[in-house]
């Protein structure tokens, strides 16, 4: 099951290599990693979505809480959270095969599904657009998936940052439990 | 007044109670031994390689509890440390090593002996750092003196620039250290604690299990006081060793691959398992699925990451193995009105492992043609009745310095355990002497792991530090030959050590003592004549080369599949001299 780590560490040299280290070293597997300092300067918060059963998961808080630069480990998934990525998707509006015939329309195919998903035109040459999304996994993907026919140049992604929520429902595993 | 670096690193050495640093010089820590040389309290040893400095410094952790210290330069110094590192961190040895580093304008520049030491070292250290600023020294090094001792202890590097030893600061040695993301829990859960109380009670076939954990912890009387109350037999890992009396009616001795058959026996059919200080290691555990079918586990560990690591645990207790060992020794004692019972209670499990002992207890056969390796050992016990620190290397002769020590007092068992690092024994024998020069250290190794540092026969002639080395010597990589004879044919890659130095005249080079046995008749009188002479002495014994080590349970085997003796299939071929003449038709020689 997938997991959304917030790790808060001091701000200095070398943090970031240990903790990535730690996961290279056991074997674990970093799906997105993304790191920032906080609102005091001197902390950062390096956010991870990694996966594992139960027992790797919990192998991954305990070490993670032993790195001495390291001052809080919170797994989001246990409780309700909000995430959110951002993306840059440059996609093509003219391709060899349709350059003579439906260029205006895959320019404006582009920017229907921009609209579509909110997202933003942020830059655009004769040939491309750039797109600036930001949304949780899913809306990101649902957009990549659209605009693929189009053709993508390049896509960049931050990987997801995450925030628990101030009134909380009952949490996703809450929910699992009551349907079940 | 303010002083420069290196005086600021030798007044913390001072602070911090430091007796002996072992270490080699170089460019960029020059200014620091020039300091270290101008003053008394603190005595360097110099080794005559980086590593053996590792070594000595985690001999020195070992024998006393306190951390250990060594000083290299950059690059190559700090690289030849590693494998001590590395050891020190898998077993939680309390060290605090210096590492020179090239000037803070050159770092980055591939400058001449430059490494990048903290990233060589993040993998294999508990924590380590880069000194940028004078000014940060003394809190850093206050800093790595708690971190390696506190918690479950671990080697911690201090990467020190050649300006910041020679930058001047105002010395102030922090009082107290503060880390915002650093602090071990001691006290165990009350609830926790209480709930294991109740499943000791309960249980029938109950083992204690004790790591190297109880050792650091200093918990050996509350381990003989818990064994005592509640009347369960005790085994110990190899680096739990020393931590209860081998000789007790209670003690089951090693278990794990080549412990004695009843203790693994009793772990496999065993109802409780209280587990303390102690990590479920895969050379103990064998195969995970079938281990310890029947029991509930009770796990009391400092370190979190240890419980549940491997083996589910039904009581999770974290804390420092004496604090809680404590409180649950008063739990049990207010249940005393049941002790008796309890006696009855246990009487049939106990009868069952006398049973699996006297089945299959530790056996060799000595003639009076070749000499056993076992037979030496046991020789040298008898002889020092279990009195006196050992520190061994890493092979055949390990396991059985570990099956036949019956010690009582903690932490005169030394050994390599997780890393199982060959070339260890001996400088960490030099090391535990340094810290009790007037008491027996022994050095029990073999002929191969011995040349992996035998370069410190010269510290030790120099420092006159008069370890008694006990070199079993059968030619071979020995535990490597045991696995070729059993997994892979009898081809003996590689395992055959072929031209082996006269290790008599190897000593008499260096200034030591040397002396030898080739027979089993004389394996007394040596050993006898060695212990009591006065300095070092490196005594060579001729041992049988195809000796294998059992009871054993083979790589990926559960504990209950131990195997006691040679196959059929193997004692026919050596019987037939076809694993002779294998080992004859390499371009080795067998040792007279």
């Amino acid at each position: 099951m997938e997991r959304i780590i917030s790790v808060l560490v001091e701000n200095k040299f070398g943090v970031l290599a240990r903790v990535a280290g730690l996961f290279s070293a056991r074997g674990y597997n970093i799906e997105s990693l993304s790191v920032a300092p906080t609102l005091d300067p001197t902390t950062s918060m390096i956010t991870i979505v990694t996966g594992g059963d139960d027992r790797i998961i919990e192998q991954i808080m305990k070490q993670l809480n032993k790195v001495v630069e390291v001052l809080k480990v919170v797994d989001m998934t246990e409780t309700s959270y909000l995430d959110r990525e951002t993306a840059l998707i440059k996609v093509h509006t003219e391709t060899a095969l349709i350059k003579v015939h439906t260029r205006p329309e895959h320019r404006d195919e582009a920017i229907r599904i921009a609209d579509i998903f909110r997202a933003k035109i942020v830059d655009s040459s004769s040939t491309t657009y750039t797109i600036e999304v930001t949304g949780n996994v899913d809306k990101v993907e649902a957009l990549i998936n659209m605009l693929k026919p189009l053709g993508i140049k390049e896509l960049i992604r931050t990987g997801r940052i995450a925030i628990p929520r101030e009134a909380k429902p009952p949490s996703r595993r809450e929910q699992q439990a009551a349907k079940a | 007044m303010k002083k420069t670096g290196a005086e600021i690193f030798v007044e913390c050495l001072k602070e911090e109670g430091v007796k002996v640093l072992f270490g080699i010089p170089g460019g960029v820590v020059l200014k620091l031994f020039d300091v270290l040389h101008q003053q008394k309290d603190v005595e360097v040893i110099l080794t005559r390689h980086e590593q053996g400095a590792a070594h000595m410094a985690e001999g020195y952790a070992k024998a006393t509890g306190k951390a250990g210290v060594c000083l290299v330069t950059s690059g190559p110094g700090m690289t030849n440390i590693v494998t001590g590192l590395a050891d020190a961190y898998m077993d939680s040895i309390p060290l605090v090593a210096f590492t020179g580093q090239v000037s803070t304008s050159l770092i980055g520049n591939d400058a001449f002996q430059e490494a990048d030491n903290v990233g060589i070292s993040r993998p294999c250290t508990k924590h380590n750092v880069l000194v940028k600023d004078v000014n940060d020294l003394a809190r850093t090094i206050k800093e790595a003196f708690y971190i390696a001792t506190t918690g479950r202890p671990g080697p911690v590097l201090v990467d020190i620039p050649k300006d910041v030893t020679t930058n001047k600061a105002e010395f102030k040695y922090p009082e107290k250290v503060s880390l915002r993301g650093y602090n071990p829990t001691y006290e165990g859960n009350k609830h926790q604690i209480k709930q294991a109380a109740e499943e000791i009670m309960k249980s029938s076939k109950p083992v204690i299990y004790v790591g190297g954990g109880a050792l650091f912890s200093d918990a050996a009387d509350e381990i003989l006081e818990l064994a005592e109350i509640t009347q369960i037999p005790v085994t110990m890992t190899l680096m739990g060793l020393s931590s209860f009396p081998g000789t007790h009616a209670l003690s089951m001795g090693m278990l794990g691959m080549h412990g004695s058959y009843w203790s693994n026996m009793a772990m496999h059919h065993a109802d409780l398992l209280i587990a303390v200080g102690a990590r479920f290691d895969d050379r103990v555990t064998g195969k995970l699925s079938e281990f310890c079918p029947e029991a509930r586990v009770i796990h009391i560990d400092i370190d979190p990451t240890s419980i549940k690591k491997n083996v589910h645990t039904h009581i999770p207790i974290v804390g420092d193995v004496k604090t809680v060992l404590r409180q649950l020794n008063v739990i049990l004692r207010s249940l005393d009105g049941n002790q008796k019972d309890l006696k009855e209670q246990r009487r049939p499990w106990w009868n069952q492992i006398e049973e699996w002992k006297r089945a299959h207890p530790l056996r060799y056969h000595q003639d009076d043609k070749v000499t056993k390796p076992q037979y030496v050992i046991e020789k040298l016990f008898e002889i020092t009745k279990h009195e006196g620190i050992v520190a061994t290397d890493v092979g055949q002769h390990q396991m059985w310095a570990a099956q036949y020590f019956k010690g009582s007092k903690p932490r005169t068992f030394i050994t390599s355990g997780g890393l199982g690092t060959m070339g260890f024994g001996f400088p960490a024998a030099l090391g535990a002497q340094k810290a009790y020069p007037d008491k027996l250290v022994m050095c029990i190794t073999s002929e191969g792991s011995f040349q992996m540092n035998l370069q410190e026969l010269a510290t030790a002639a120099e420092h006159k530090l008069p370890v008694k080395i006990v070199l079993l010597n059968n030619g071979f990589h020995g535990m490597v030959r045991q696995w070729q004879d059993l997994f892979y044919e009898g081809r003996y890659a590689s395992s055959n050590l072929g031209k082996i130095p006269d290790f008599v005249k190897l000593a008499d080079a260096y200034g030591i003592h040397g002396m030898r046995a080739v027979k089993p008749g004389e394996v007394e009188t040596v050993l006898r004549e060695g212990l009591k002479h006065k300095g070092p002495v490196l005594m060579d014994f001729h041992v049988d080369p195809f000796e294998n080590c059992y009871p054993m349970i083979p790589a990926g085997g559960a504990q209950h599949e131990m195997v006691l003796e040679d196959p059929p299939e193997l004692r026919k071929a050596q019987k037939g001299g076809a694993v002779k003449k294998k080992a004859e038709e390499g371009e080795g020689e067998l040792p007279a």
